[in-house]
C-alpha cells in the first residue's frame, strides 16, 4: 500500500494523472489525446470490458444450458427474476416491443453494472499488480498505465449510445418508414410553416439522445472514480488515515447506490427512446 | 477524455453480447417462464375443472341415492300391498273353503239321517207285525195289512 501510495504523498497531481491515463496503442502514454482521435486504442477499457462481457457470456450460456423448467434453483432463480425485472420494465414502456429490445436491456443493464462494478475494487489494487508484473519483465512501473472501470471512459459509454442510437433510427424507420421519419423532421414541432426550425428541433432532439446516455453514465462513473482516487491521497500521513477509512466507506456506500442506478437508467432510457421510436401515432 | 478506436471495438462487442445473450439465456430462459406460466394456469384451470366435476357428480349421486330411495319406498308400499292381497285372497278362500266343507258335512249328515229314516222305515213294518203277532197271539198276514203298514211307515 504505502509503496504505490509513494508517488500519491509526493505528487497527487501526477498520482491522479497517472490513474486517469488508459494503456493505449497509437499514442505515446502522457501524451494529450485528441477529443476524437481513431487511431488510439484504449488496450484497458476493451481488455476489462471484454473480459467482463465473458463472464457475463459464460455465466448466461452456462445457466441457459443447465435450465431446470419445474425446479429452479440457485443462479438460475437469481437469473430468472432479474429476467422477468427487465422484461417487465420492456412491457410497461414498450408494448409491442419485438423480441431483440428484451436481450437488448438485459445486456446493458448487466454488463454496464458489472463495468460499473469495477469501480468498487481499491483504486490502487489492479494498477499496482499491472505495474508489479510488467517490472518483472524489466519495465518501468511508472510508465505502466492501467484504467480498470470502462465506463469512465467514453469509447464505452459512447459505444453503448452510439448503438442505441442506430437502433432508434433502425425502429424509426422501420416503424414509421423513411418517408415518415423525414415528415417527422420536417413538421415536428411546429407544424409545416416552421419548417427549418423543425429540422434542427428535432435534429437537436434525436441527437440529444446518445449524447445524455454517454455522457450521463461516463459522468457519473468518471466522477466516482475520481472521488475514490482523491479518497485514496488521504493516505499522505498516519493521522489522516481514520478520515481515509471513513469517507472511503461512505463514498463506497453511495457509490453501490449509483452503479445500479446508472445502469439501471440506461436501460431504462434506451427502452423508452426505442418505444418512442416505435410509435406510429403522428398526433403530436 | 476522448473517443478512439475502442469505440468501434466497443460497439462490436456490445452486438455480439447482446446476440448470444439472446439466443443463449434470453429466449431459452423465457421459454421456460413462459411454459412454466402456462402449465401453472393450466393446473388451476384443470383444478378448477375437477373441482366442478365433483360438485357435479355429488349432486349425481345424491339425486340418485333420492331416486333409488324413492324406488324402494314404492317397491316397499307395492310389497306390503301385494301382501295385503294374498292375505285377503287366503282368507277369502279359506272361508269359501269352510263353506264349502260344511255344505258337504251337512249333505253327508242329511243323507246319513235319510238312510238311517230308510233303514228304519224298512224295518218298521216288520216291528209291527212283530208287536201286532205278540198281542194277537197269532200270525198276522203282512201282505193283507200291507197298506196300514205303509202307512205306518210313512208317518217315521
Amino acid at each position: 500500500m504505502s509503496e504505490s501510495n509513494a508517488p500519491a504523498i509526493s505528487s497527487p497531481v501526477e498520482y491522479i494523472q497517472h490513474h486517469l491515463t488508459n494503456w493505449s496503442v497509437g499514442v505515446e502514454h502522457g501524451e494529450q489525446v485528441k477529443i476524437v482521435d481513431f487511431s488510439v486504442f484504449h488496450v484497458d477499457v476493451f481488455l476489462f470490458s471484454v473480459l467482463l462481457a465473458g463472464l457475463f457470456a459464460f455465466f448466461a450460456w452456462k445457466i441457459g444450458k443447465n435450465l431446470n423448467p419445474d425446479r429452479p434453483t440457485g443462479a438460475q432463480n437469481v437469473v430468472e427474476t432479474l429476467l422477468e425485472f427487465v422484461n417487465q420494465q420492456v412491457k410497461d414502456i414498450f408494448p409491442n416491443a419485438d423480441r431483440l429490445i428484451g436481450p437488448l436491456a438485459l445486456t446493458i443493464f448487466v454488463w454496464v453494472l458489472l463495468m460499473n462494478a469495477m469501480d468498487f475494487l481499491p483504486v490502487d489494487l489492479l494498477p499496482a499488480l499491472a505495474g508489479g508484473i510488467a517490472s518483472l519483465f524489466g519495465a518501468d512501473p511508472h510508465h505502466v498505465y492501467l484504467k480498470v472501470v470502462p465506463t469512465t471512459n467514453l469509447d464505452t459509454t459512447f459505444g453503448l449510445a452510439l448503438s442505441v442510437f442506430a437502433l432508434i433510427i433502425f425502429y424509426n424507420i422501420k416503424h414509421k418508414g423513411l418517408w415518415g421519419y423525414t415528415k417527422q423532421f420536417l413538421f415536428h414541432p411546429f407544424g409545416p410553416y416552421l419548417m427549418p426550425v423543425n429540422i434542427v428541433m428535432t435534429a437537436i432532439e434525436e441527437v440529444a439522445k446518445p449524447v445524455s446516455l454517454g455522457l450521463r453514465l461516463f459522468g457519473n462513473m468518471f466522477a466516482g472514480e475520481l472521488l475514490f482516487l482523491l479518497i485514496a491521497l488521504l493516505a499522505f500521513s498516519v493521522w489522516a488515515m481514520p478520515a481515509q477509512i471513513a469517507l472511503g466507506t461512505l463514498w463506497a456506500i453511495f457509490h453501490m447506490l449509483v452503479v445500479p442506478l446508472q445502469a439501471f437508467i440506461f436501460m431504462l432510457l434506451t427502452i423508452v427512446y426505442l418505444g418512442l421510436a416505435s410509435q406510429n401515432d403522428e398526433h403530436h | 477524455m476522448n473517443v478512439t478506436a475502442t469505440l468501434i471495438g466497443q460497439m462490436i462487442v456490445f452486438s455480439i453480447l447482446i446476440w448470444f445473450i439472446k439466443g443463449v439465456l434470453w429466449e431459452p430462459m423465457l421459454k421456460v417462464l413462459e411454459d412454466r406460466k402456462a402449465r401453472i394456469a393450466d393446473g388451476l384451470a384443470a383444478a378448477e375443472k375437477g373441482k366442478h366435476e365433483e360438485e357435479l357428480a355429488r349432486q349425481h349421486a345424491l339425486d340418485e341415492l333420492k331416486k333409488a330411495k324413492a324406488e324402494a319406498a314404492e317397491i316397499v308400499a307395492q310389497a306390503q300391498k301385494r301382501a295385503s292381497e294374498i292375505v285377503d285372497e287366503a282368507k277369502n278362500a279359506a272361508v269359501e273353503e269352510a263353506g264349502r266343507v260344511k255344505v258337504a258335512a251337512q249333505a253327508d249328515i242329511e243323507q246319513e239321517v235319510s238312510r238311517a229314516r230308510e233303514s228304519l222305515r224298512s224295518q218298521v213294518s216288520a216291528l209291527a207285525i212283530a208287536g201286532a203277532e205278540k198281542i194277537l197271539g197269532r200270525e198276522v198276514d203282512a201282505k193283507a195289512h200291507a197298506k196300514a203298514l205303509d202307512e205306518l211307515a210313512a208317518q217315521i
